[in-house]
């Protein structure tokens, strides 16, 4: 078909003789490996983790059961973070607690970066009409009070897991919506865009093959900081009374022993500590995350 | 459709654009064919209307604010102005491919060139993702890509500007279009990898036999490739024939200035060379065309008539059509 000869010759293309063939994805773990404030994040969520999952089997305790005396202090009586106003060990609530809690903010965020994405791809893709439709459905999410618009919701339909999650996850996409819409603004008039559309492509394919992909650092980014936010939520609403009251969650636990914060102050103060430590990790993996997808960094 | 249909045929198209300047007729009754096994140029400066006629083949003008008005294409007899888009969708990338001018920003940056080059197989032809990635590899080495199975695995930033306009050849290729329409593609290169795709080009276009409608503004390379060339102007062609009566004796005032702005080599140049001729002024805004040439502001040679009437496309020899009211010898009128 073609001369062999021209296979054969050398190509004075500026070509080097070998070239690495490394998979983008390894330069950002190298690059967020270099954040020591992200790695010791990464680190104390493992911890975390650890703790919640693990802790269980070492430490069997129900977390409902009555187990000692009402507001036994931290350390007393071998329980480690004491007990609550109806003599329930906080330290096995704690490690319940902490699942339920981590979950709720990944099913929360994972609830809104689908609806932002959704909206924002849409409209940053057609523009126009559906662009102005979608950001001003976008804006009214956006100036409702967000802790009172899920209290609405949950107070509705409700004081399950599922609603709060659904609760959550319903008044924080505003935030990614927006991020997706300004990034398939600037994606969409690049060149390869152009070029596969040359291609015969479908506009879903366009959307979610060509653009999305390309868009998605910011998107994760701001998805990981949702969780951290979402773990908040369910605490705020959990301190208000507005969670399910048959599922232990850390939120739940401040929640039910708020009218006591004077005389036991650590039966509060533990639980709001772990939700600290959890949401600092997040935001510092948040951090390092941004390092690792943003190509402008990742040069240096 | 007769034996004599050329492959690809547009015909009087029309495109007009609304702007908040007002109505803009981007493409003013353009006529253009191509043969299969063809190479076809168009010349003209930034923003006479080359790129919006390939993009009218793709059925791709911006719309809004961009309109087919009037005026046909056809692809082998077969209609595409007016076509449903999911029939024109099919159309594009199988039948007619594109190449782009910037090969820095044309690939997708998160994906490698041989999954770009497998998925635009694949958006055509029901092939398993196996055959459609040998297919790529094959398509590498078609355009001359060595250690092909190694750079199928490359991103995009891992290549030079010259392999990455390969690679996007290569994608336009991938499913045996028969037009092919190369918008500048060597613009951002180097002279030396110009040379190279343009060798490539010239290869694969008579290896299969492909059409092309080279867009660039590059007189030289229109000489040493081109079989026809049409020279544009303001949305419309002003000059048409083929690459050897053009280009020694160009009848338009502007194929003429395109032709001495050219920088010579040789070290003594004819006299009427010897100095680098410019054409004086800028595109006109096509918002505000008057009635007459719109060359005529920037041309050496007019007349009256220039001024108040517009040229129509006319043969002065066989095949050789001129728009222009002085090479039609309209002063004796």
């Amino acid at each position: 078909m073609i001369d062999p000869k021209a296979i054969a010759q050398p190509l004075v293309d500026g070509m080097p003789e070998e070239i690495k063939v490394t998979h983008p994805f390894r330069e950002m773990i190298a690059m967020f490996l270099r954040n020591r404030l992200a790695v010791f994040g990464l680190i104390l969520l493992l911890a975390i983790m650890a703790f919640t999952f693990i802790g269980p089997y070492f430490y069997p305790t129900d977390p409902f059961e009555m187990v000692w005396a009402p507001f036994t202090r931290p350390g007393q009586d071998d329980y480690i973070f004491g007990t609550d106003y109806l003599g329930r060990d906080i330290l096995s609530a704690m490690m319940a607690g902490g699942r339920v809690s981590m979950a709720i903010g990944l099913a929360a965020a994972v609830i809104s970066v689908v609806i932002g994405v959704t909206v924002g791809a849409f409209a940053g893709y057609y523009g126009g009409w559906v662009e102005e439709a979608l950001m001003r459905f976008t804006e009214f999410f956006q100036v409702l009070p967000t802790l009172l618009f899920s209290m609405v919701i949950v107070a509705l339909f409700g004081a399950s897991l599922l609603t709060v999650t659904l609760a959550i996850g319903v008044v924080s996409w505003t935030a990614v919506a927006r991020v997706t819409r300004s990034e398939f603004l600037r994606i969409r008039e690049m060149e390869y865009v152009a070029a596969a559309r040359s291609g015969s492509a479908r506009d879903a394919y366009l959307i979610f093959r060509v653009i999305l992909p390309n868009a998605l650092p910011p998107i994760i980014v701001q998805a990981n900081l949702m969780v951290g936010s979402a773990i908040l939520f369910e605490a705020a609403l959990s301190f208000l009374g507005l969670s399910d009251p048959n599922v232990m969650s850390w939120g739940q636990v401040i929640g039910s022993n708020r009218p006591y914060i004077l005389d036991a102050g650590f039966a509060v103060a533990i639980p709001g500590f772990a939700i600290f430590l959890t949401v600092l990790a997040i935001s510092l993996i948040g951090d390092g995350l941004n390092d690792a997808l943003n190509p402008k960094l990742r040069q240096r | 459709m007769s034996m004599t249909d050329p492959l690809l045929s547009v015909e009087d198209i029309v495109v007009d654009f609304q702007t908040r300047a007002g109505k803009a007729r981007v493409l003013d009754h353009v006529s253009l064919e191509v043969e299969s096994g063809e190479i076809l140029g168009i010349v003209g400066e930034s923003g006479c209307g080359k790129s919006m006629t390939a993009l009218s083949i793709m059925g791709l003008v911006p719309d809004p604010p961009g309109r087919v008005t009037s005026g046909s294409i056809r692809l082998d007899g077969v209609e595409l102005v007016g076509m449903d888009h999911e029939r024109l969708r099919r159309i594009r990338g199988k039948d007619i491919g594109m190449i782009f001018q910037e090969p820095m920003s044309s690939l997708n940056p998160v994906f490698t060139v041989g999954e770009q080059i497998a998925e635009s197989v694949r958006l055509h032809e029901n092939a398993s993702p196996r055959a459609a990635m040998d297919r790529a590899i094959a398509m590498l080495r078609a355009v001359e890509i060595p250690e092909a199975e190694l750079r199928a695995r490359a991103y995009p930033h891992q290549l030079s500007g010259g392999m990455r306009q390969r690679v996007m050849i290569a994608i336009a290729l991938a499913c045996r279009p028969r037009v092919l329409i190369a918008d500048e593609p060597t613009t951002a290169l180097d002279t030396t990898v110009q040379a190279q795709i343009f060798d490539l080009l010239q290869d694969l276009q008579s290896d299969m036999g492909t059409a092309i409608i080279l867009i660039t503004h590059d007189m030289g390379a229109i000489a040493e490739l081109a079989d026809t060339v049409a020279v544009m102007y303001a949305g419309r062609v002003v000059e048409k024939g083929t690459v050897e009566t053009v280009l020694s004796s160009p009848q338009h005032p502007y194929t003429q200035g395109l032709i001495t702005c050219v920088p010579h080599l040789e070290p003594d140049p004819p006299a009427e060379r010897s100095e680098l001729m410019e054409i004086p002024g800028v595109v006109p805004a096509l918002t505000d065309l008057g009635r007459g040439c719109a060359f005529a502001p920037r041309c050496r040679a007019t007349i009256d008539r220039c001024g108040v009437e517009k040229p129509a496309l006319l043969p002065s020899e066989d095949a050789h059509l001129t728009a222009c009211w002085v090479a039609q010898g309209g002063a004796q009128r």
